[in-house]
């Protein structure tokens, strides 16, 4: 099992998040997503408001969001279900962040066809740049994740941060993405390889090469 | 012989075109989709059947057959009512290994929700949830709107593309768990749960999705009946060797030249599909060490096995493999094999949801064992006791993850015992040296 631990229900916790409310943009979201489930069956939903809920957490810090014990509660006062249940769900999916983490949450792909590929030099520099996996920088802007299989292995190595991909990745390509964030600025997502599109063979598709140029019909051919 | 461009069935897989409705309709995506529902549940099921689909997401299991488990008569709740049944869609692709549902579903996902249809109308289901990944939050974005493009077009919804039949379609995002690639696993997170696998029977098809009848089936299974059943069974049935009929796509990573993903014919040969996609091995083919080819799940295959394998069912279990999702792991002989595979015990370990004890103590035991094979800090005795625990775990789990544990350690032990055995050997030389 992934080894998951709660950050403490502090008095100060309490002050700061006590209070959370949806604000009227997550509140939109929450009210589509409870409605994709049948009547009665809104718990389904848990999954989704957490991660709005870990969103707004998120934008009112400044950085990617957690969930502290308070903001489950009201996630479960929402769906009208057992603050335990929620809980169970946002400790078992690893995706939802249990401590606060930074403005960029750079998660590291180091399963097998990743570190293949040198996912070894990807961490290496992580590391050289003053991040440890499982911490924040002190400046706040650094978060290090070693996650497992991201399902980008045809273009590994590859990274996570935020929303976005970064895939074949080389230690200088990886400094050049994450200088690039650190200066505010918002790099090409996707392959970092040169003249590579996604994932074709470098040097260009073995097969289909009429989709390049026109969105080919090939049931003339049928 | 090749597979012909116009055989494939995913042509937008590598997005060099748009993935939106008018461009999907372009390509032939939604083309009288009401023609192939008015052909009728059964016609539809026995034109999967003998296409001799086979289910993509790793076990096999005949497509056709797996839709034709679910009631023509819907069973009764406890206040009479009919209950509704579902189709839930799994794109939850965590293997290590696996990434084509992540093409399918970013480039050409109108296949997906037109085959969710198609699928959802032969089984009789009220409605079909896709469970995406959570990773994939790009790609997610782009389902959600392709979504909302077929019901602004009328293809989904009351009277779903004209056909007089209602069929609701919706994407439900996972946060982060492989478990939740376990059809029940899916099921109990689509209840808002832990993803922890259900005891069977009760199967899905009985008491799935809040107890309702429930079918569980990889992306790449649903976007491809719509093309079966445009073009026929025989045309499906004609690439492939017998029982392993059909286009595939396979993910080659790892030490070749060229990664990519590709659709290619079943049964093309291992050598063949490295050659002609991916400009082979990365130093010669005498570089080749070993190949999993199947995703992380499935045994190694070692080098002098893998050249003439066909890339299927039946050719990868002759060699004590898998073919899984086809996602081809190739590892040259620079690789340290047994860190390899240990990292992917590791990745076990970190997976295990926890519930039965074998699983999750053993994932954690089995790694560290592993961990210490890799050093040559361990007894010679200890391979066999790992290779005796490996089987312990197996089989005694109530999904199958305790057996995705289990096999790659067995893989490496059946192939690269001398190996280990030489660290071991080697370690405690050094310890002697150092003592002396």
């Amino acid at each position: 099992m992934a080894d998951r631990y709660l950050e403490p229900d502090t008095p100060e916790i309490r002050a700061r998040w006590g209070n959370f409310a949806w604000n009227p943009h997550w509140a939109e979201k929450a009210r589509a997503a409870i409605a994709r489930y049948p009547e009665g069956r809104q718990r389904s939903a848990v999954m989704a408001l957490l991660d709005y809920a870990q969103r707004q957490v998120g934008e009112e810090t400044r950085t990617q969001g957690w969930l502290p014990i308070p903001v489950m509660e009201f996630v479960a006062r929402e769906l009208d279900m057992p603050i335990i249940r929620v809980v169970e769900v946002a400790t078992f999916y690893t995706m939802y962040n249990l401590v606060p983490v930074g403005r960029f949450h750079v998660q590291v792909c180091g399963t097998t066809p990743c570190m293949l590929r040198g996912s070894d030099d990807i961490l290496a520099a992580c590391r050289q740049r003053g991040m440890a996996p499982g911490h924040t920088t002190d400046d706040g802007l650094w978060t290090l994740t070693e996650v497992e299989c991201m399902g980008n292995c045809a273009s590994a190595p590859m990274v996570q941060i935020n929303d976005d991909n970064y895939e074949d990745l080389t230690a200088e390509r990886l400094d050049t993405v994450l200088d690039a964030l650190a200066r505010g600025e918002t790099p090409k997502t996707g392959t970092q390889e040169p003249g590579r599109h996604t994932v074709e063979p470098l040097g260009g598709p073995t097969t289909l090469k009429d989709m390049v140029a026109e969105n080919h019909d090939y049931r003339g051919e049928w | 012989m090749a597979l012909a461009d116009k055989d494939r069935i995913f042509t937008n897989v590598y997005g060099y075109q748009p993935w939106n409705l008018a461009a999907a309709r372009a390509r032939g995506d939604w083309d009288n989709t009401r023609d192939i529902l008015a052909r009728g549940r059964d016609a539809i099921i026995e034109e999967i059947k003998a296409s001799g689909l086979r289910g993509r997401g790793g076990a096999g299991f005949p497509t056709g057959m797996k839709w034709s488990f679910m009631p023509k008569q819907a069973p009764l709740d406890q206040a009479g009512n009919p209950k509704p049944s579902f189709l839930v869609i799994n794109a939850d692709e965590s293997e290590p290994g696996s990434c084509k549902d992540r093409e399918i579903i970013r480039h050409d996902p109108h296949k997906l929700v037109e085959g969710a249809l198609v699928a959802g109308f032969a089984m009789g289901a009220r409605a079909a949830y896709i469970y995406i990944r959570g990773e994939y939050i790009r790609e997610a974005e782009t389902l959600f709107a392709a979504v909302q493009e077929a019901y602004d077009a009328g293809l989904l919804g009351r009277n779903a593309a004209g056909s007089g039949y209602d069929f609701d379609v919706f994407v439900h995002r996972g946060a982060g768990a492989y478990i939740c690639g376990e059809e029940t696993a899916m099921i109990e997170s689509l209840e808002g749960k832990k993803g922890q696998p259900r005891l069977k029977p009760p199967f899905p098809a009985g008491a799935g999705l809040y107890g309702c009848p429930t079918t569980v089936n990889n992306v790449e299974s649903i976007a491809v009946a719509p093309t079966i059943m445009r073009r026929g069974a025989s045309w499906f049935a004609s690439f492939g060797a017998e029982n392993n009929k059909g286009t595939k796509l396979f993910q080659i990573s790892g030490h070749v030249e060229k990664p990519c993903v590709v659709e290619e014919e079943m049964s093309i040969p291992f050598k063949e599909l490295i050659e002609r996609h991916c400009g082979g091995i990365r130093g010669g083919w005498d570089n080749l060490l070993a190949v999993i080819p199947g995703g992380s799940s499935v045994p190694l295959v070692p080098a002098s096995q893998v050249m003439d394998m066909p890339m299927d069912f039946d050719g990868c279990k002759k060699v004590g493999s898998g073919l899984g999702t086809a996602a081809v792991i190739v590892m040259d002989k620079s690789t340290d094999i047994v860190r390899a595979i240990s990292r992917l015990s590791a990745f076990y370990k970190h997976e295990s949801c926890g519930q039965c004890t074998p699983c999750r103590e053993g994932t954690g035991w089995m790694w560290r064992v592993m961990e210490r094979l890799r050093t040559g800090d361990a007894h010679v005795d200890e391979i066999d006791m790992l290779q005796q625990v490996t089987k312990q775990v197996e089989g005694h789990t109530i999904c199958a993850l305790g057996d995705a544990a289990a096999w790659p350690i067995q893989g490496l032990i059946r192939h690269f015992r001398p190996e280990l055995e030489r660290r071991i050997a080697e370690r405690h030389g050094d310890v002697r040296e150092a003592a002396e």
